[in-house]
C-alpha cells in the first residue's frame, strides 16, 4: 500500500479488490495531513467533497469507467472548478468563485477523477519558485529549504510528496516542466492548441497551455488522453483526430533520431546537470537511438522575446481585475480612478506589477514596433529554427533547467537571475510545440535533475515514446522524496 | 471670409444577430438589467471568446453593399482601456486589418450627386451601460456587453450638414435593406460620431478637427454639425486656434462641450487578440454572401423608374426604406397600378405615419388591402374622396376595404338613371348656377356637383355627375 502511487497501479489494486476508492482517497488525505505542514502544496484542500466523491465512485465501481476514475488529483489554482474559490494565488482574486468549470475540470469530473485540492503557484503563474504566491511558499519535498520551482510549484510538489496521484499545471514558459524537474516528477507541456484553455485564468494567452504532472510517463499519457481534444469554447484549440497516447508506450526506440541542441549545453549549465544529461545520452545510445547535432541559433533571443510577448498579453489579460465586479477591492478610495489605482496597487504582488508595467510599456504607441512587433518577429525566427532542427531528428534532448532546485530566497531579489531558470523551456512555448520533463538522475546533494524532450507540433507521441523508453531503462522515477 | 466645412463620419451600428458576438447570449433590447449575460460576456477569469459567424457574414454584407473590398484575411485586436462598463478592460475590435476597406456610397442631394468614400468597416463588441442612480450610485447593466457592432468610417468627403445627413440616411437604408441592422435609433442601434474641421474656401489643407461622439438621431447629427462648424469659424475669426479634442453634444442644450483633448487621449495599446484566430474568407464565401444579398435601394429605384415609369423623386422616396419599398411592391402586385400606389403611400399614408410616428409595418392593414382599395377606385366602386374615408377606417380597424364599403354603404352611385334624376332636381333648384354655366362660367358646375355629392354623402360618381350636368344643360 505504501508503494502505490501511480494511476496504473491503483487501477490494478482496484481490479483485484485489494483496495476501495474511499481507501485510496483517505490514504492521500492522510498523507496531506502528515506532510502538508512541511511542503505547503495546497491553497485549499477539499477533504469532505473528495471523500464523498470517493464513496460515490465505490458505489459505481462495477460500471465501465475510465482509467482515472476515482483517482485523486491536484488542480492548479489558476484552473476554474465550478463553485470552488479560484485565486491564482493572488490577493486580487480573493473570494472569486467561478460559476463554471474549466474544460479540463469538467473533462476530469466526467471521467470520475477526484480533486483533492487547489495547488499553490506563483501569483498569476508569474515566477519560477512559488515565492511569488500571495498565499504562502511551497517547499521542495526533496529538501524543504529549497523551492519546488514554479509557477506550478504546488502541483509538482504535491505529486512528489505523494499527496495526490497526479496534478494539472499550466505552462507559459516552463511552469510545468521546471517544477517537475526540480521535484523529480514527469511534467508535460502539450502542443499549443491540444488542450483547451477555457477556464484557465489567462496569463499569456498565446503561450499558456495546461498539462499533466505525474509520477511516470505512463500516467502522463493516461492523463493526457483525458484532457486533450478540440473544444468549441476555445478558438485556439485545434480540430484533430483523437489519439490514444498510451499506445506509444513502447520501450523500443531503435533508430529514433535524437537531436542535441548545441546551444543548450554551453555556458550557464550546471556541470552536474550536464553530467546527468551525458549519462542519459549514453542510455539512449544503448537503446539504439541515433544522435544528431542541431542548432537553434535564435534561441538566445527567446527569453527577451518571451518577456515582451508574455508581459504584453498579461498587461491586457490582468486589466479586468479592477475591483469593480469581483475579487478584492481597496477599502478607501476617492473616485473611480482612485479605486482602480488603490485596488490594483494593493491587490497585485511585485512580480505581477513588474510584468504589467513592462507589458504596458511594450504595447504603448511609439514603442510597439520596437518591442512587441520585434518580439513577434523573433518568435517567427525561433519557430523556423525548430522547423529546421526537426528536419534531421524526431525529438530534441536538453536539460529542462540549468540547475537543480535552488534555495528559498536565493534568487527572489534578482528577477533576471530567476528568469534564467526558464532559458531552455521558454523557446518551446514560443514555438508552440510540446515538451516533457522526465527525471534523469540526482546531483551530489540528492536533488533531482530533469531532462527535457521536445517534439514537433503535435509530436506528443514522439516525446512520450522517447521518455517512456528512457524511464523503462532507468529507475529514477521510483525514487521517493523522504519527508 | 467664406469657409468650407469638412466632415467625416464614424457610424456604429448594432448588428441584428440573435446572439452576441462572442457568446450565446441574446441581443434583444430592453430586457431586465443583467439578465442577458454569461461568464463570457462578463469577462470572468479564464473564459474565452468565440467569434459568431453571423457577425462576419453581416459585416461582409455591409461591405458589399457599400462597394468595399472584402479582406480575405483580417484579424481581431484588443483595444485596452479601463471603464466600469467594459468588464474585460479591453474591447475586442479590429485595428490594422479590418474586414472591409475602400468602399464608396453615392448620395443624391437633388441638385447634385456626390460619392462619399468609405475608409473601412470593422467588427467589434459593444460595451455595457452605466446607470447613474441618485440613491444607489452608479450601476452597470451588462446586457449590451458583447452585442455585435460594425463601425463604418468615411473619408472626410462631406461638406455640409445636409450632405452628412443624406449620407447617414443612405447608410441607414442600406443597413436596413441588407438586414444587417434594425437601425432603431431610439434603441441605439445606429449612432454617429462626427469628425469636423473648417478651412478657408479653396484652402488645400484641412483645419484641425474635433470629434463629437454618440449622436443618435439625424436631427442631432445635423444640429451638432451646424453648431460645431459655427463654433470653429467663430474661434478662427477671433484669431484662436482650434484644439484637437473630443467633444460631447448635448442635444437638450443644443451645444457641445469639451470631453478631453488630444493630450489626454487614451493610448489604447492595440494588439492582436491571442484568444481569437484570424478571419480568413474564401472567394466562394464572399460570392455566396453576394448572391444572397437582398436587392439594394438604388437597384430598386432604377427598376421603379423603368418598369413603372415613376419619377426619380417618387422612386427615391419609395426606396428610401426597405419596409416602404416592400409595402409598395406588394401593393402594386395587388392592384397593378404603380402610380396610384405611389400616390397613396407618399400622400395619405405617409401623412398618417408621420402624424402618429408609426413605421409602415406597424399599420393595421396589409399592402394587399391598399391594393384592393385602389382597385375599388379604379373600378369606380368608390370615389377618391370616399377612399380616403375608407383608408381612415382601415388605419383604425384594420378591416378590409370592401367590407368597410359594404358595412358603411359607401359604394359609389353609378346608376345613370338614378343620378340623372338627382341632377335634374338639383339643376331645377339652382337656376342661377345653371344660367351662369350656360353663360360660360365653368366654375358653376363645381357648385352643382357639390350639391349632388352633399346629397349622396360623397357617393355619387363625380365624373358621371359632371357629364350628366353638361348633357342636360340645354333642357334648361
Amino acid at each position: 500500500m505504501d508503494r502505490i502511487s501511480t494511476i496504473h497501479e491503483i487501477n490494478e489494486l482496484i481490479e483485484n479488490s485489494e483496495i476501495t476508492y474511499e481507501e485510496v482517497t483517505k490514504k492521500y488525505l492522510d498523507r496531506i495531513d502528515q506532510v502538508e505542514g512541511k511542503v505547503d502544496s495546497f491553497v485549499k484542500v477539499m477533504q469532505e467533497e473528495a471523500l464523498e466523491s470517493a464513496r460515490k465512485a465505490d458505489a459505481q465501481r462495477e460500471k465501465p469507467h475510465s482509467m482515472i476514475f476515482g483517482i485523486p488529483y491536484g488542480l492548479k489554482d489558476n484552473i476554474c472548478s465550478e463553485g470552488v474559490e479560484t485565486t491564482c494565488a493572488s490577493k486580487i482574486l480573493k473570494g472569486f468563485i467561478p460559476p463554471y468549470d474549466a474544460t479540463v475540470s469538467s473533462k476530469l469530473k466526467k471521467s470520475g477523477a477526484i480533486v483533492l485540492g487547489k495547488t499553490n503557484m506563483d501569483e498569476f503563474a508569474m515566477g519560477s519558485s512559488n515565492e511569488n504566491s500571495s498565499v504562502k511558499k511551497t517547499y521542495n519535498p526533496w529538501d524543504i529549504t529549497r523551492v519546488p520551482g514554479g509557477s506550478s510549484g504546488g502541483s509538482a510538489a504535491c505529486v512528489a510528496a505523494d499527496q495526490v496521484v497526479f496534478s494539472l499545471g499550466s505552462d507559459t514558459g516552463g511552469s510545468i516542466r521546471q517544477p517537475a524537474s526540480f521535484c523529480g516528477v514527469v511534467g508535460l507541456k502539450p502542443t499549443y492548441g491540444l488542450v483547451s484553455r477555457y477556464g484557465l485564468v489567462a496569463f499569456a494567452s498565446s503561450l499558456d497551455q495546461i498539462g499533466p504532472i505525474t509520477k511516470d510517463v505512463r500516467d502522463c499519457a493516461i492523463v493526457l488522453n483525458h484532457i486533450a481534444g478540440h473544444d468549441e469554447k476555445d478558438s485556439t484549440s485545434v480540430k484533430k483526430e483523437k489519439e490514444d497516447y498510451t499506445t506509444y508506450l513502447s520501450p523500443k526506440i531503435k533508430g529514433m533520431k535524437i537531436g542535441i541542441v548545441k546551444e543548450y549545453f554551453g555556458e550557464g549549465l550546471n556541470p552536474e546537470v550536464k553530467e546527468r544529461l551525458m549519462e542519459a545520452i549514453e542510455v539512449y545510445k544503448q537503446l539504439g537511438a541515433e544522435f544528431v547535432d542541431v542548432s537553434l541559433p535564435n534561441s538566445k533571443y527567446a527569453l527577451s522575446a518571451y518577456y515582451i510577448i508574455s508581459s504584453a498579453e498579461a498587461s491586457s489579460n490582468l486589466a479586468r481585475y479592477d475591483g469593480i465586479r469581483y475579487g478584492f477591492r481597496a477599502e478607501k478610495f476617492d473616485d473611480l480612478l482612485d479605486l482602480y489605482k488603490k485596488t490594483r496597487s494593493q491587490g497585485f504582488g511585485d512580480e505581477v506589477k513588474r510584468r504589467i508595467m513592462l507589458g504596458t510599456y511594450a504595447l504603448s504607441s511609439g514603442y510597439y514596433d520596437a518591442y512587441y512587433k520585434k518580439a513577434l518577429q523573433v518568435r517567427t525566427l525561433i519557430k523556423e529554427d525548430f522547423d529546421n532542427a526537426f528536419k534531421s531528428c524526431d525529438v530534441l534532448l536538453s536539460p529542462t533547467c540549468p540547475t537543480t532546485a535552488f534555495k528559498i530566497g536565493e534568487k527572489s531579489e534578482d528577477p533576471l537571475e530567476m528568469y534564467l531558470s526558464d532559458i531552455y523551456t521558454v523557446p518551446v512555448n514560443i514555438a508552440g510545440i510540446p515538451a516533457i520533463s522526465v527525471p534523469c538522475g540526482f546531483d551530489d546533494t540528492g536533488l533531482p535533475v530533469g531532462m527535457q524532450l521536445t517534439g514537433k507540433a503535435f509530436g506528443e507521441k514522439d516525446i512520450i515514446k522517447a521518455a517512456y523508453a528512457f524511464e523503462q531503462a532507468t529507475d529514477f522515477h521510483h525514487k521517493r522524496a523522504e519527508l | 471670409m467664406d469657409y468650407e466645412i469638412v466632415i467625416g463620419l464614424e457610424i456604429h451600428s448594432e448588428l441584428d444577430t440573435k446572439t452576441k458576438i462572442f457568446c450565446g447570449c441574446s441581443t434583444a433590447f430592453g430586457a431586465e438589467e443583467n439578465t442577458q449575460t454569461c461568464p463570457v460576456c462578463l469577462g470572468l477569469p479564464g473564459v474565452l471568446p468565440v467569434l459568431n459567424k453571423k457577425v462576419v457574414e453581416y459585416a461582409v454584407k455591409a461591405g458589399i453593399a457599400t462597394d468595399c473590398k472584402i479582406a480575405r484575411y483580417s484579424k481581431m485586436d484588443r483595444k485596452n482601456y479601463f471603464y466600469p462598463d467594459l468588464p474585460k478592460a479591453y474591447q475586442i475590435s479590429q485595428f490594422d486589418l479590418p474586414i472591409c476597406e475602400a468602399g464608396s456610397v453615392e448620395i443624391d442631394l437633388g441638385e447634385y450627386k456626390k460619392t462619399i468614400g468609405i475608409t473601412r468597416i470593422h467588427i467589434e463588441e459593444d460595451a455595457g451601460k452605466l446607470i447613474h442612480d441618485a440613491g444607489s450610485g452608479t450601476l452597470a447593466d451588462n446586457n449590451r456587453c458583447g452585442v455585435p457592432l460594425i463601425e463604418i468610417v468615411t473619408e472626410p468627403d462631406m461638406r455640409s450638414a445636409e450632405e452628412a445627413r443624406t449620407f447617414a440616411e443612405k447608410i441607414k437604408s442600406i443597413l436596413e435593406y441588407t438586414e444587417v441592422s434594425d437601425c432603431k435609433m431610439q434603441e441605439g442601434s445606429l449612432r454617429f460620431d462626427v469628425n469636423l474641421s473648417v478651412m478657408k474656401k479653396g484652402a488645400k489643407e484641412f483645419g484641425t478637427r474635433t470629434e463629437m461622439k454618440n449622436l443618435n438621431s439625424f436631427r442631432a447629427l445635423e444640429r451638432a454639425i451646424e453648431y460645431e462648424s459655427k463654433r470653429q469659424i467663430f474661434e478662427i475669426e477671433r484669431g484662436n486656434r482650434i484644439i484637437q479634442e473630443t467633444r460631447k453634444w448635448d442635444d437638450d442644450k443644443a451645444e457641445s462641450f469639451s470631453l478631453r483633448s488630444k493630450e489626454e487621449a487614451h493610448d489604447y495599446r492595440y494588439f492582436p487578440d491571442p484568444d481569437l484566430v484570424p478571419v480568413v474568407l474564401t472567394e466562394d464565401y464572399i460570392d455566396n454572401v453576394k448572391r444572397h444579398l437582398p436587392k439594394l435601394p438604388w437597384v430598386r429605384k432604377a427598376e421603379y423608374m423603368e418598369k413603372w415609369n415613376l419619377s426619380e423623386y417618387d422612386a427615391n422616396v419609395l426606396t428610401a426604406s426597405k419596409d416602404i419599398a416592400e409595402f409598395f411592391e406588394k401593393t402594386v402586385e395587388a392592384c397593378n397600378d404603380a402610380k396610384s400606389a405611389a400616390n397613396w403611400i407618399m400622400g395619405e399614408i405617409s401623412a398618417v405615419l408621420n402624424e402618429k410616428s408609426l413605421g409602415i409595418n406597424e399599420v393595421a392593414f396589409a399592402p394587399e388591402d391598399l391594393g384592393e382599395l385602389i382597385n375599388l377606385i379604379n373600378k369606380n366602386t368608390i370615389s377618391g374622396n370616399i377612399a380616403k374615408k375608407v383608408l381612415k377606417e382601415m388605419f383604425e380597424t384594420g378591416k378590409a376595404p370592401m367590407s368597410i364599403v359594404e358595412e358603411k354603404n359607401l359604394a359609389q352611385m353609378n346608376d345613370v338613371s338614378e343620378l340623372k334624376n338627382m341632377v335634374l332636381d338639383v339643376m331645377k333648384a339652382n337656376p342661377q348656377s345653371v344660367e351662369d354655366l350656360k353663360g360660360g362660367k365653368e366654375k358653376a358646375i363645381g357648385f352643382l356637383v357639390g350639391q349632388i355629392m352633399k346629397q349622396t354623402k360623397g357617393k355619387a360618381n363625380p365624373g358621371m355627375v359632371n357629364k350628366l350636368i353638361k348633357e342636360n344643360l340645354e333642357k334648361f
